[in-house]
């Protein structure tokens, strides 16, 4: 057998990091929930939000765990899989990296344990603070990585000396063309992810009949999340789309499944773009619908594959179906989120009950986000290609030269191991699920909790 | 001395060095006693696995980031004896990553999957520590023979490997007799009595096995006045040896009195090993192939980093002292309410 190692290093890592990214777009979000469920209960004295705190947190630290040991896999997989991306953009990649490990990772780590297993042994208000810098370490983690990602795709503020490239303008790297862009719209999608996983498990609670006032809570806070993030989220996407063709013509080409610069470009909904012919089959679109978003003009100027063909045949854009169908999917998710979110919004109005078709949507949709997260991220990241960082350095330049037979052996592992763990973790979170029915120990009612620190009731006076 | 400082190319490599060497020691430590506990947990009975995991729970999680600080190091400031490294030592750090992921989810998963998954999680939990501390002890010993692979080096790092584990075991064991009582701190002090000796037997052929691999390293130890000046560092772990054998004798006492100078005294032998091995392979980061000074990035890059860890790292130990301070005493259950 023939085994390409430039394929199996970038499988491998696409493995590797497309079961990595699920946590953190989780926890990202969901560390800020949990703040708001403590912060809820602080303001309003009421248990269901305690009740749901305890419920989350546990899908919380689940997750925060899945995400750390698939993280750690990445720091080594950098230089195995990709010397070549270190030995030229090094210099780069390495600080940002460096203050992410510095400003997140020991942040997280480190007050997880306090959030996790010190409410008993903390002061609330120290336990609420541990929560706030996990949310925050999660998220400036997501912060560079952003950057450093978003640079490989709009890279400024360096020049290249002997080959490697060597920072001269450090704000503009942070800062770099695609970075805000990017940023908001992962966010968003963790923040969408989120909402559907609090409403998803929530619904199916209540499938499973258990009606405590924590599972409704869960319930709207979800459905409303999602109602008021899918707006913004199609803003933002729409913003970042824009951002994409300025700067990354051929990949936008790529979404669209556009052949030939031109005017009037219609918007697909459906085709089979083939790239020996380089046209498209059963075509299916609306008129002009392209242009009109990408220019806001019905004649607007869409760029087209055709252009980024090199003189000898060879393409320099990336390969058309795979980033046209992850697209597509993305897009497809987001508009039923849109749809279910504001049904459900609609339907919980002014305290009503959920009705069946809701809950099982709902439950259908609990890891829709990861779904849409994917496809975005394939869309982007394959929409790159053939370029590792644009411009700079190749996917094929950055290449190990571990044998295929080594590569192929540990990605089979990496695959199992990975496809057992995505099982257990999601057995666990319906487990979890059934389990928060059950009352504890016998069923009596729980010791009050003392008031978190933003009440002046904090010293030891059991709340009502 | 301004002269040294005045070639940031001359000391940024250094400085770099240093940092990393400080994060792999503390790894070795910190994740070596979560990792030890993970080994041991295999002897506990249920109740005993439940109390040997609550004393490292608050803890692993900061414990592991240092592997990921000393890799990133490594990446950042090294970036090309990061590349030749790990891709000789590719399927080892395979065996330790898969082992690191099973338990650390282990972890999670033993706590909150169904009851009668719970034996199965700790199995996991059990062989994913024995991964990683055997996947580490081997890349310990071929790092030592040069990164060759002959039939005589795979040998040694089986050796180191086992010795490493038992090393990792023995810092787990005198953990435990600081963080358990009853029953399962006497254990623990036996464990850690009986791990002492394949514990001195891996610092003697390490000891002896790194001078003789490389005349280099042996003139840098047994020419004089080099070997004078290195002699405290081998009796100093000989009288630790000494000291941590009679001290296990009389460990746990009825009033828990110096239940903490064993963890104290294993910390000090990692610390006095770290010591000699950084002086052997110092200025190499590729053993006998590539200097720190050649592998270094851009000064500029590194300069950067160094004004970040400076600011941040003693932020980092504060709020590490901290957390050890909030879980200080003896480790009961871990709960979340």
């Amino acid at each position: 057998m023939d085994l390409d190692p430039t394929l199996l290093a970038r499988i491998q890592f696409a493995a590797n990091i497309s079961f990595h990214i699920l946590f953190p777009t989780i926890t990202i979000a969901l560390g800020w929930v949990l703040l708001g469920f403590k912060l809820a209960y602080a303001r309003t004295g009421q248990q269901k939000w305690m009740d749901a705190y305890f419920l989350f947190v546990k899908v919380f630290a689940l997750s925060f765990a899945m995400g750390v040991v698939s993280g750690i896999t990445m720091s080594f997989q950098f230089g195995t899989n990709w010397p070549g991306y270190m030995e030229t953009v090094g210099n780069i990649a390495g600080p940002l990296l460096a203050y992410e490990v510095l400003t997140a990772f020991f942040l997280e780590a480190v007050f997880i344990g306090i959030m996790l297993f010190g409410f008993r042994k903390v002061p609330s208000w120290l336990h609420t603070i541990a929560t706030f810098l996990v949310a925050l370490g999660t998220t400036l983690s997501a912060f560079w990585i952003l950057v450093l990602n978003s640079w490989m795709h709009t890279p400024v503020g360096f020049e290249m000396r002997d080959g490697v490239a060597h920072a001269t303008d450090w704000l503009a790297i942070v800062f770099n063309p695609s970075m805000p862009y990017r940023l908001s719209h992962m966010l968003l999608a963790s923040g969408l992810t989120v909402a559907f996983l609090l409403a998803g498990l929530s619904a199916l609670r209540w499938l499973m009949g258990q009606r405590s006032p924590d599972v409704r809570a869960g319930l709207k806070t979800g459905v409303v999340m999602g109602a008021l993030l899918i707006p913004v989220q199609i803003f933002a996407g729409d913003l970042h789309g824009l951002n994409t063709l300025e700067y990354q013509p051929q990949k936008v080409a790529a979404m669209e499944g556009n052949w030939e610069t031109g005017g009037n470009v219609p918007l697909l909904l459906f085709a089979l773009p083939d790239e020996q012919a380089r046209e498209n089959r059963f075509e299916i679109g609306i008129p002009s619908g392209a242009s009109l978003i990408l220019k806001h003009s019905a004649d607007g100027e869409v760029p087209g594959l055709n252009d980024y063909v090199a003189e000898d045949g060879t393409p320099q854009h990336p390969p058309v179906a795979p980033v046209f169908f992850a697209f597509r999917v993305m897009i497809g998710v987001g508009v039923l989120m849109l749809l279910v979110a504001w049904y459900g919004t609609w339907q919980l109005r002014g305290g009503r009950q959920p009705k069946r078709p809701l809950l099982y949507a709902l439950s259908a949709m609990t890891f829709s986000g990861w779904i849409a997260t994917l496809a975005g991220w394939y869309t982007t990241e394959v929409g790159r290609q053939p370029w590792l960082v644009t411009g700079v350095l190749s996917t094929k330049e950055a290449i190990s030269d571990v044998p295929g037979m080594v590569l192929f052996g540990s990605l089979g592992a990496y695959l199992a191991v990975y496809a057992a763990l995505m099982v257990a973790y999601m057995a666990t979170l319906v487990h979890l699920a059934r389990k928060a029915g059950r009352p504890k120990d016998g069923g009596d009612v729980r010791a009050p909790f003392p008031m978190p620190g933003l009440s002046r009731a904090a010293d030891a006076t059991p709340a009502e | 001395m301004t002269e040294l400082f005045a070639d940031p190319s001359i000391w940024l490599p250094f400085v770099f060095a240093a940092l990393m060497g400080l994060s792999i020691l503390i790894y070795v430590v910190l994740d070596g006693y979560d990792l030890g506990v993970g080994v041991l947990l295999a002897r506990g009975t249920a109740e005993e696995k439940d109390r040997m995991i609550a004393s490292i729970g608050p803890f692993w999680d900061a414990n592991e980031t240092w592997l990921v600080m000393a890799v990133g190091l490594l990446l950042v400031a090294f970036p090309v004896a990061h590349g030749e490294i790990l891709s000789t030592l590719y399927i080892p750090v395979v065996v330790m990553l898969i082992g690191l992921i099973l338990r650390g989810v282990s972890f999670e998963f033993r706590a909150k999957a169904q009851p009668d998954h719970k034996a199965g999680w700790n199995a996991a939990f059990v062989a994913g520590s024995l991964m990683a501390a055997l996947a580490q002890g081997y890349m310990l010993g071929l790092y030592v023979m040069g990164l060759e692979h002959t039939l005589w080096t795979v040998l040694f790092g089986l050796l180191t490997a086992a010795c490493l584990t038992g090393g990792y075991a023995f810092i787990g064991a005198c953990w435990l007799i600081y963080k358990t009582d009853g029953l399962l701190q006497r254990k623990a002090a036996l464990w850690a009595r009986w791990l002492l000796a394949p514990v001195a037997l891996g610092f003697v052929a390490i000891s002896l096995a790194t001078p003789l691999v490389s005349q280099r390293i042996f003139h840098k130890w047994f020419d004089l006045p080099w070997l004078l000046y290195l002699a405290p560092l081998p009796a100093a772990a000989a009288a630790t040896f000494v000291w941590l054998r009679r001290k296990l004798q009389h460990l746990p006492r009825h009033d828990d009195r110096g239940s903490f100078q064993p963890l104290l005294g294993a910390i000090l032998l990692f610390v006095l090993s770290f010591a000699g091995l950084s002086y052997s392979f110092y200025p190499f980061v590729v053993p006998d192939k590539l200097t720190i000074y050649e592998a270094a990035s851009a000064p500029e890059s590194l300069l950067i980093i160094l004004v970040g860890a400076l600011v941040v790292m003693p932020v980092i130990g504060a709020y590490s002292a901290l957390a050890y301070w909030i879980f200080r005493g003896k480790a009961r259950e871990l709960s979340y309410d």
